[in-house]
């Protein structure tokens, strides 16, 4: 138990710096209704580029922007691949993140990549996860705030709009395709963020680092949904709520270990969860679907 | 005002399932014209509405719309000049925002959408006026999901959302066709009073004859992808369900008597 406590602050900070992608799952899964599996390759492109940027002398904000800027760049290619030349969403998602495993190879030189808390100034680190916690929750909001701003211009209304019915988005002018992109190269942008904050967390970047993200990101968002959606109506909240289930997919994680989960087995515990979730609703509607049925039966 | 010249479209062509939708259909509508349009299924009514508004692109010929030729312009381009309603409540609107959200939308169709606000206090008080004016008691649900309303509501609310930013052509695609009877009324005396008020060149397609009589100037029949009557003014105030049977038989020899026209 006292070893649980003492890990759920790391928990925490973790769920924080996820939180970021989760976030970005939220802008490509709930509002533009796109599976995208870039961010596996978005994520470790952020810590790569951040990685080096710093090592190389850069300051970890400008590090964290270049960061970022290589994430839409990742976005921007799955965006292309699905509206210019017409490929399936999960699959123009799945092509760019096999790319990236040779771009992220390129970029970091070798297969992982360590930056010491010792040698370069970073913005969170494990060895202080109370400051980590403060810089990535600063972050979570900060970016909630910028989004929420966003999604209320004419711009982020048309990318809403389209993800929620392309038909009337092109019926009222709106290139749905440019929308999508957008979606798609902001969303890679905050999880190649995430990833860059990581990397400094753990204080190195991994060519696999970013392996399974889009699961915890799915994992984070629908967790987030079905603890705050009955609550939260407002687009922040939900937003936010997302950040708070990547934090309570963390402490869950920390919990399994405690119980003697070995951590080979987390990747398949979490496809498993995640694959519980998304199965809830469908499952509710079948057995509720069920019901009705036998009771007009019995009517008649 | 629109001319549709020589317009082919075949679906699924070279296939087991190709279907000539249009066979180089010639179509010419003045300004102020309200056009409604019958015709089996299969005729191509539909065909015709979208393809004016860009959905699919022609096989072949040319539309033009106030002598600009938006042939080849894609489907958001064009939304700059039509306002649109569809045959399902659904199509017209985005159901996860909000009714003020959406007419904010629909008054940016054909602008540049950048960084402004994407609704502003000025257009709620606006558009809180024009939907009382619909009598619907939408004016004091502005702030709800446009998921919650009734498929009449929702109707209702595209035809405003499809006349808000004046349209120079409104297509209406059997608009009233999913909606009960009564609700369906009210859709057509809304649409009627919308068209009167901002002299809309308008084509409607229906499939209930009495209405295609009762509304616009004009009543045009169409089949196996062509225009085969077209009446105006006088005449067509004069015909009867009737007369419209007995063109269709004529036209047919005799298939749409099991048509689900005949009852309407």
């Amino acid at each position: 138990m006292a070893a649980l406590i003492n890990a759920l602050p790391g928990s925490v900070a973790q769920g924080l710096i996820w939180g970021i992608l989760a976030i970005g799952v939220y802008i490509t899964y709930k509002v533009l209704d796109y599976a995208d599996l870039t961010v596996d390759g978005s994520l470790a492109t952020g810590g790569a580029v951040a990685v080096m940027c710093i090592t190389g002398g850069m300051n970890p904000y400008l590090a964290l922007l270049m960061a970022s800027l290589a994430g839409m760049l990742a976005g921007l290619a799955t965006g292309l691949f699905h509206t210019v030349f017409g490929i399936p969403p999960i699959l123009s998602g799945i092509l760019t993140q096999l790319g990236l495993y040779s771009v992220n190879m390129h970029i970091l030189g070798k297969s992982n990549q360590a930056v010491s808390v010792d040698q370069y100034q970073l913005l969170v680190s494990l060895r202080y996860i109370q400051e980590a916690c403060i810089t990535a929750g600063v972050f979570c909001l900060a970016i909630t705030l910028i989004l929420y701003w966003f999604f209320g211009t004419e711009l982020g209304a048309a990318v809403r709009a389209t993800g929620c019915n392309p038909n009337m988005a092109r019926a009222q002018g709106i290139n749905t395709n440019h929308q999508k992109v957008l979606g798609l190269v902001i969303s890679n942008g905050l999880a190649a963020a995430s990833g860059a904050l990581y990397a400094q967390y753990q204080g190195s970047a991994d060519v696999n680092m970013g392996r399974g993200a889009i699961v915890i990101g799915l994992a984070a968002v629908i967790i987030g949904e079905v603890v705050f959606g009955k609550i939260f109506h407002n687009f922040a909240l939900r937003m936010l709520a997302a950040v708070i289930g990547a934090i309570l997919y963390y402490i869950v994680i920390a919990i399994v270990l405690q119980l003697g989960l070995s951590t080979n087995d987390l990747k398949l515990f979490s496809a498993l969860i995640v694959a519980l979730f998304l199965a809830i609703p469908h499952l509710k509607g079948k057995y509720f679907a069920k019901r009705v049925q036998k009771g007009g039966n019995a009517d008649a | 005002m629109l001319k549709v010249e020589k317009v082919y479209k075949t679906f699924n062509p070279g296939t087991i399932n190709e279907k000539r939708a249009l066979n180089g259909i010639d179509l010419v509508l003045e300004e102020g014209d309200f056009v409604t349009v019958i015709g089996g299924n299969g005729a191509g009514k539909s065909t015709i509405l979208n393809m004016i508004a860009g959905v699919y692109p022609v096989d072949q010929g040319r539309i033009l719309i106030d002598d600009i030729d938006v042939t080849k312009l894609p489907e958001h381009k064009r939304a700059k000049y039509l306002g649109r309603v569809f045959q399902d409540p659904m199509t017209g609107t985005a159901a996860d925002m909000n009714i003020e959200e959406n007419l904010a939308i629909a008054a940016r169709r054909g602008k540049r959408r950048f960084l402004g606000w994407g609704i502003t206090g000025k257009e709620r008080e606006s558009y809180q006026e024009q939907l009382k004016a619909l009598d619907l008691g939408l004016e004091t649900r502005m702030s709800s999901k446009v998921g919650l309303l009734s498929g009449g509501q929702r109707q209702a609310l595209t035809l405003l959302m499809a006349s808000l930013e004046q349209p120079k052509l409104l297509l209406l695609d059997e608009h009233t066709a999913a909606l009960d009877p009564k609700t369906a009324k009210k859709v057509l005396d809304l649409t009627k009073e919308i068209v009167e008020k901002d002299h809309l060149t308008t084509l409607m397609i229906t499939h209930n004859m009495k209405d295609a009589i009762r509304l616009g100037n004009r009543l045009i029949m169409m089949h196996e992808g062509r225009v085969i009557y077209d009446v105006s003014g006088e005449e067509k105030k004069g015909l009867k369900v009737s007369d419209l049977l007995a063109k269709f038989e004529e036209a047919s020899g005799g298939e749409f008597s099991n048509d689900r026209m005949m009852l309407s």
